[in-house]
């Protein structure tokens, strides 16, 4: 089931401002994994899954899908670096120790080298990037906490929108889909209805299949039920669950322990910007090991 | 009694006499055709600028635009519209002041007046289009990139729409300020409909008579426009969302 990396996350950092919401995350998100993701809010569960697709753009560190890079910066911090060995530097020509300088000198030189390769290297990354941007978005479907359907579109026309546009698929092959996708969760007669008529529940099921219409690779959910009246949270999660059996790569931020529990392979607890524990389901809400889960756990499960 | 057969007499002098109604009417057509044209021309000027005010500005060729932009909208905003029509009747357009199109008498100057109200109204189109984006709520362009749909697809066939639809009342308002800003079109001798007043004074010698008729025209037209603009409100608000 399981199957080969398909991103890979290493010391991933965002800062909006001075404000530091993702500090060096790391994860890798295999074919075929349903990783719930949890945590208090504002801890930075958004932002990271918005890294992902880069509708949020990184501070530091790499982002690897499917074995290509889509973002790296590792340079920053050989950037700091230069700028401390440069002070030295020139603190060492202030006094007379030629060794001293000489030192300072071949230190400062070398980073500077390192530092001008992986600039290149990162430079090419972002222009590749520049073109393929929307390709690689193409192949990460996301689900948002506020559903976000085109309000002056019909449930068809949000559907067919991106595919048809993008040339996936023609407008026949796109509406034909559509509607396989919409007779799957029992809405085919939603088809040239407008997104306002629709309850909570059937607009976010809606934006599901939008998104599985462009046939992804890997679907982000960022709280999807959040938004929902209680009684229509089961008809969403149960179309999620079933994408998952149908071996769907998922990210899920969530604040369902059950889904968690019964759903994910994975589960993972964020807080303050750290992934501070992950686990497999099982272990980890009956032994959590990190106080601040601990913490959160006795809070949500009671 | 006197004062009513007075006003009557004048009125049939200044309106009925001669057919002269026509000649409000030629005037009225002119008002119409200028302040519609202009608003076309200022919507599609506003559309552009607008998608250039909004756009990501991630070169210097973007970041060059805005700035033109930017000048552009404060210009316009900034100067009176009278001042405008000089600049472009004397200035800018002399080059077609004398040519009559199809042989129809004052097209150049209807022209001229189109394209200077339609730069003039396309400034504050701009404002108000950019008001109708930023009320487009963040998640629709947001849930487009991630389909993964480039900016300008997004831009134009999801925020644009709904920004389009939330603005007509307001854009229906700027056509209706324009029909009564287009009286000034008279400075530079477009015959609109306040333009008329002259002739038709020339002719009767009546001042005061000729300029309460025109007022009703405007007035007439105005109230009927404000009547299709709460029918537009309605219907929109009645609509989707
Ligand atoms: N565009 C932004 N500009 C500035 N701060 C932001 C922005 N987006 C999110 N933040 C801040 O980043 C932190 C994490 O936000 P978020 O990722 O939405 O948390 P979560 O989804 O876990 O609730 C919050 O403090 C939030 O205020
Ligand atoms: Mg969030």
């Amino acid at each position: 089931m399981i199957g080969n990396p398909i991103i890979s996350v290493k010391d991933l950092s965002k800062k909006f401002g001075d404000l530091e919401v993702l500090k060096s995350v790391s994860l890798s998100v295999r074919k075929g994994d349903v990783i719930a993701v949890i945590g208090p809010s504002g801890c930075g569960k958004s932002t990271f899954l918005r890294c992902l697709n880069l509708l949020e753009t990184p501070t530091a560190g790499e982002i690897l899908f499917e074995d290509k890079y889509v973002f790296k910066n590792e340079s920053v911090y050989l950037k700091e670096r230069l700028t401390v060995l440069k002070k030295e530097l020139k603190a060492a020509k202030k006094g007379n120790d030629e060794n001293e300088i000489s030192l300072a000198q071949a230190n400062y030189d070398e980073v500077k080298t390192q530092y001008a390769a992986l600039a290149g290297e990162e430079k090419e990354i972002k222009k590749q990037l520049q073109k393929s941007l929307n390709l690689h978005r193409q192949k990460i479907g996301m689900v948002f906490q506020q559903f976000n359907l085109f309000p002056h579109l019909t449930v068809l026309q949000n559907i067919t929108l991106a595919p048809v546009k993008l040339k996936k698929m023609s407008e026949e092959e796109a509406t034909a889909k559509a509607i396989e996708l919409l007779k799957k969760i029992g809405l085919e007669d939603k088809a040239n209805a407008y997104p306002s008529t629709l309850s909570g529940g059937q607009k976010q099921r809606i934006a599901i299949v939008r998104a599985l219409a462009m046939n992804p690779d890997v679907m982000l959910f960022d709280e999807p039920t959040s938004a929902l009246d209680p009684e229509m949270v089961g008809e969403v999660l149960k179309v999620m669950t079933e994408l998952a059996k149908e071996g769907m790569t998922m990210i899920v931020v969530t604040h369902e322990m059950g889904f968690a529990k019964e759903v994910a392979n994975r589960v993972i607890f964020m807080s303050d910007g750290v992934i501070k524990e992950e686990n497999e389901p099982e272990e980890f809400f009956s032994n959590p090991k990190d106080e601040r889960l601990k913490e959160f756990l006795s809070k949500v499960l009671s | 009694m006197k004062f009513f057969t007075d006003l009557w007499a004048n009125f049939y002098k200044c309106f009925l006499q001669y057919d002269m109604w026509k000649m409000y009417l030629q005037g009225l057509r002119n008002t119409v055709i200028i302040a519609v044209g202009a608003c076309l021309f200022g919507l599609i000027i506003g559309i552009i600028v607008t998608c250039i005010r909004v756009a990501p500005k991630n070169n210097i060729i973007m970041k060059f635009l805005d700035g033109v932009c930017k000048v552009y909208v404060t210009v316009i905003r900034g100067t009176p519209v009278v001042l405008q029509l000089f600049i472009c009747y004397f200035v800018l357009l002399t080059g077609i002041r004398n040519v009559n199109f199809f042989g129809i008498k004052d097209t150049a100057g209807i022209l001229v007046a189109i394209v200077t109200f339609g730069i003039n109204s396309g400034a504050y189109m701009t404002e108000i289009l950019r008001g109708g984006i930023n009320a487009v709520d963040a998640g629709q362009m947001e849930a487009g990139r991630s389909l993964g749909l480039s900016w300008i697809s997004t831009f134009l066939r999801i925020v644009l729409p709904q920004a389009l639809k939330s603005a007509i009342p307001t854009m229906f308002n700027e056509f209706i300020t324009l029909v009564k800003e287009t009286s000034v079109a008279g400075y530079v001798g477009i015959v609109d409909l306040t333009k008329i007043q002259s002739y038709v004074t020339v002719q009767t010698m009546e001042l005061f008579m000729p300029l309460l008729i025109i007022a009703a025209i405007y007035l007439i037209l105005v109230l009927g426009l404000q009547q299709i603009q709460k029918r537009i409100e309605r219907r929109l608000t009645r609509g989707d969302r």
